[in-house]
């Protein structure tokens, strides 16, 4: 069994874009905190801090959550991906990256990390999505900034040049 | 804001668990998917001394298929329940009412179970589990307890587990020759349901409807004959509730207009 005490700082290792790394945090350490400040990992925005808007959205064991509801213990040995995994090392962006920019799917872009995470993951699942179906995972995110057409439209975009999804991704597919 | 401090333990079996929760009682709290919990302790709602985390224990991630029952694990998520395949055609209240509960992100972590126990007066699951005649396993080192649903959610946040007790699983029953239908009334779509209302019904037009959002516990009734004035009558008897959604007066009226839908809808599905 796994314990520490809340004023203990314990050693929390975890494989974050494909590098294991590790860094101390108390039990009360949000994931968001610990990749942003244990961690250096600072394209995981934080808003709102209880779930609602999105845009610390992650993925898990390829699985997109809101790093603001999980504790970076919960985090412990798992499988963390984060924006900057997205771009290539020479920072060229992937195709959903591409289609936001071509389709003014961001302003301030303090919202795009998580959106990009959700998407990356949903269509991981569901290659070929239909509005209704972008909207309502979209419905995780609050974007005050685009009106979210673009980002509806980029998705659509990414979605009808995609190869199919590739089977077994997550555990959810 | 930030959690206050508090202890972490991460069981590996139940026992071990149920353990923890002997030693600590109403100072420990359950961690599971932690998307009403997490989202409390960063509100400093609450202040507990040391949380339980049980997403982990491999015998509570399980949907066991009983043939007439089907028994959720404390520690599957929602999503996991709605990738389930053929899971729509066996419960399929659960499935009409999944879709609601937060978001695609947050079924990703949330748990039904979780929903079960946090007892949120608008929420989904209990109303489905409730409506279905369903149940509610319960855990203790001094042993298991199975209690109905309707006896489980006490009130508002308030459910009949003792403080050394765990929810280890939920049982939905599988109902078959019934038709079934869930709708909701948010002000976006992922929002607390204002007022959420499912209805189980046979081709006769024999219904069960029941509704969350009009108290601290989703209520039931019974309907034979003309749904509309039934479920119209029976508005009249609840009080429902302010608060800064909704008046009590628009809950009520919510029901008069949703419920005869929910229930025609559950009737054509029988049909």
């Amino acid at each position: 069994m796994r314990r520490i005490n809340k004023d203990q700082r314990a050693r929390i290792a975890l494989t974050l874009n494909g590098r294991k790394l590790s860094a101390d945090a108390e039990p009360r350490t949000l994931l968001c905190d610990f990749l942003r400040q244990g961690l250096g990992a600072t394209g995981t925005h934080v808003g709102c801090e209880h779930g609602i808007c999105g845009a610390c959205t992650v993925l898990i064991d390829g699985v997109a959550v809101r790093s603001c509801l999980t504790l970076a213990v919960q985090a412990e040995g798992r499988e963390v991906k984060t924006v900057e995994s997205l771009a290539a090392p020479d920072g060229a962006l992937n195709p959903l990256q591409t289609a936001f920019r071509a389709n003014h799917a961001l302003q301030c872009g303090f919202c795009t990390p998580g959106i990009l995470m959700s998407f990356t993951d949903y269509l991981a699942r569901n290659s070929k999505p239909t509005g209704a179906e972008i909207r309502e995972v979209l419905s995780g995110h609050l974007c005050r900034c685009t009106g979210y057409a673009g980002i509806v439209k980029a998705v659509e975009e990414v979605a009808s040049i995609s190869a199919p999804a590739k089977a077994g991704e997550g555990d959810h597919a | 804001m930030k959690p206050r401090p508090f202890d972490y333990a991460r069981p590996d079996t139940v026992e071990e668990a149920v353990a923890l929760l002997a030693e600590y009682g109403d100072d420990a709290r359950v961690l599971a998917g932690g998307q009403s919990l997490i989202a409390m302790l960063n509100l400093r709602l609450i202040d507990p001394a040391v949380l339980v985390d049980i997403a982990q224990i491999a015998e509570l991630d399980a949907i066991r298929d009983r043939g007439n029952i089907i028994e959720i694990g404390a520690a599957v998520t929602q999503n996991k329940v709605m990738a389930r395949p053929g899971f729509a055609q066996k419960l399929p209240l659960l499935a009409a009412a999944l879709p609601f509960v937060g978001h695609f992100q947050t079924r990703n972590k949330g748990t039904v179970c979780g929903s079960v126990a946090h007892a949120d007066p608008s929420s989904e699951i209990p109303l489905a589990l409730a409506l279905c005649g369903g149940a509610v396993v319960l855990r203790s080192k001094r042993g298991e307890r199975v209690l109905a649903a309707e006896a489980f959610q006490k009130d508002m946040l308030t459910t009949a587990r003792a403080p050394d007790e765990l929810v280890t699983a939920v049982r939905f029953p599988v109902i078959e020759g019934k038709g079934m239908a869930f709708d909701e009334v948010a002000r976006r779509h992922g929002d607390f349901a204002i007022i959420a209302v499912a209805a189980i019904a046979d081709a006769r037009g024999s219904a069960q409807i029941g509704v969350s959002g009009m108290a601290g516990r989703p209520l039931l009734r019974s309907i034979n004959g003309d749904a509309a004035t039934a479920i119209s009558a029976w508005a009249d008897e609840l009080e429902g509730f302010d608060d800064l959604h909704a008046s009590a007066a628009l809950r009520r009226d919510l029901l008069r207009n949703l419920g005869p839908r929910v229930v025609a809808e559950a009737i054509r599905c029988a049909a």
